[in-house]
């Protein structure tokens, strides 16, 4: 590791290149169980707007009180791949680089029901290293809550780290 | 059983332009997609990924990738564009508003980058019933100048009219 560049921030990990990303976690540093720092995201209508502009996913559950309810949904709810979206950045800011994600992987158990409100909803995201391979893998088991309910379930990545 | 579970086994290919409903060949005269800086920029801001290599030229080339680096879901735009003439496709029987995406699994050979020009093969892979609901299984093998890049599966469940609870 080198000595940290002076214009970092200072929450972020010291090293890697000059204008590139922060240095990866090292490989052989990483435990199992280890615990990566917790995240949490505000989901609002706005948020989905964005969402399905973004991925091109218009589908009308995702912004249409009237249809949601239409075929049995509490209301509008959020894309499942927003979801995973965002649950995944807890470990692409953990590596610090988006490329070192091998794997991705996410199971929607539950939706994410969004209120027409400002406030939304409060996706929780936790993680842990479960699993340490050769080739400077590992896998990392990720959890998102609403609350007390589990919206993701199976959700994991494989990382390579440095 | 609302699927046609004649159709396991049959593919789709999607680039750029694709008419909605009209498969075609594997590879066969389609237009790649071509993803552009503006929207691997777009995507990553609409996930909150503030990530410089998604945002930033120089820390992209500084970190060793020829342009911006795309986010690990960007390549759901083309899984998704791939299996559109799939659920356009009146023959498979899908109602597109009683659909919810189940599982999804992203395996990564080289992360996505601006520049790419992406042709994504989609397969059906399964189509089976389950507590009233059916759930279809479709694979995607996203490549960019024959080069394999990324490998994306879903799972979506499409809702029975009985049954309103996902």
């Amino acid at each position: 590791m080198t000595s940290a560049v002076p214009d970092m921030a200072p929450d972020q990990p010291e090293g890697g290149p000059p204008g590139g990303p922060p240095a990866p976690p090292l490989w052989a540093e990483v435990a199992l169980g280890q615990v990566l720092p917790q995240q949490s995201h505000r989901v609002t209508r706005a948020t989905l707007v964005r969402y399905a502009g973004a991925s091109g996913d218009f589908n009308v559950i995702h912004w249409s009180s009237r249809i949601a309810q239409s075929v049995g949904l509490p209301d509008v709810i959020a894309h499942g791949m927003l979801t995973l979206a965002l649950a995944g950045r807890i470990v692409t800011d953990w590596v610090g680089d988006p490329g070192r994600v091998v794997e991705l992987t996410g199971r929607m158990t539950a939706p994410v029901v969004v209120p027409d409100d400002d406030l939304g909803v409060i996706l929780d995201v936790s993680a842990e290293v479960t699993e340490k391979r050769a080739d400077r893998l590992v896998r990392v088991a990720i959890q998102a809550r609403v609350g007390d309910l589990r919206v993701l379930g199976r959700a994991d990545a494989v990382l390579r780290l440095g | 059983m609302g699927l046609n579970v004649e159709y396991v086994g049959r593919t789709y290919t999607a680039g750029a332009g694709m008419a909605p409903g009209v498969p075609v060949a594997p590879g066969a005269g389609v237009e790649p997609f071509l993803v552009g800086r503006q929207k691997v920029r777009e995507f990553a801001t609409a996930v909150g990924d503030t990530n410089p290599l998604s945002h930033d030229l120089d820390a992209a080339r500084a970190a060793g990738y020829p342009d911006l680096v795309a986010p690990p879901t960007f390549a759901i735009i083309l899984h998704f564009a791939a299996m559109d003439p799939a659920f356009a496709d009146p023959g498979l029987g899908l109602d597109y508003s009683r659909l919810v995406h189940g599982t999804q699994e992203f395996h990564y050979r080289r992360p996505i980058v601006a520049g790419d020009a992406l042709i994504a093969v989609a397969t059906i892979e399964q189509i089976r019933a389950r507590g009233g609901h059916d759930l279809l299984t479709v694979r995607a093998d996203i490549e960019a100048a024959g080069e394999h890049v990324v490998t994306t599966r879903s799972v979506v469940i499409i809702r029975g009219i009985e049954q309103d609870s996902p």
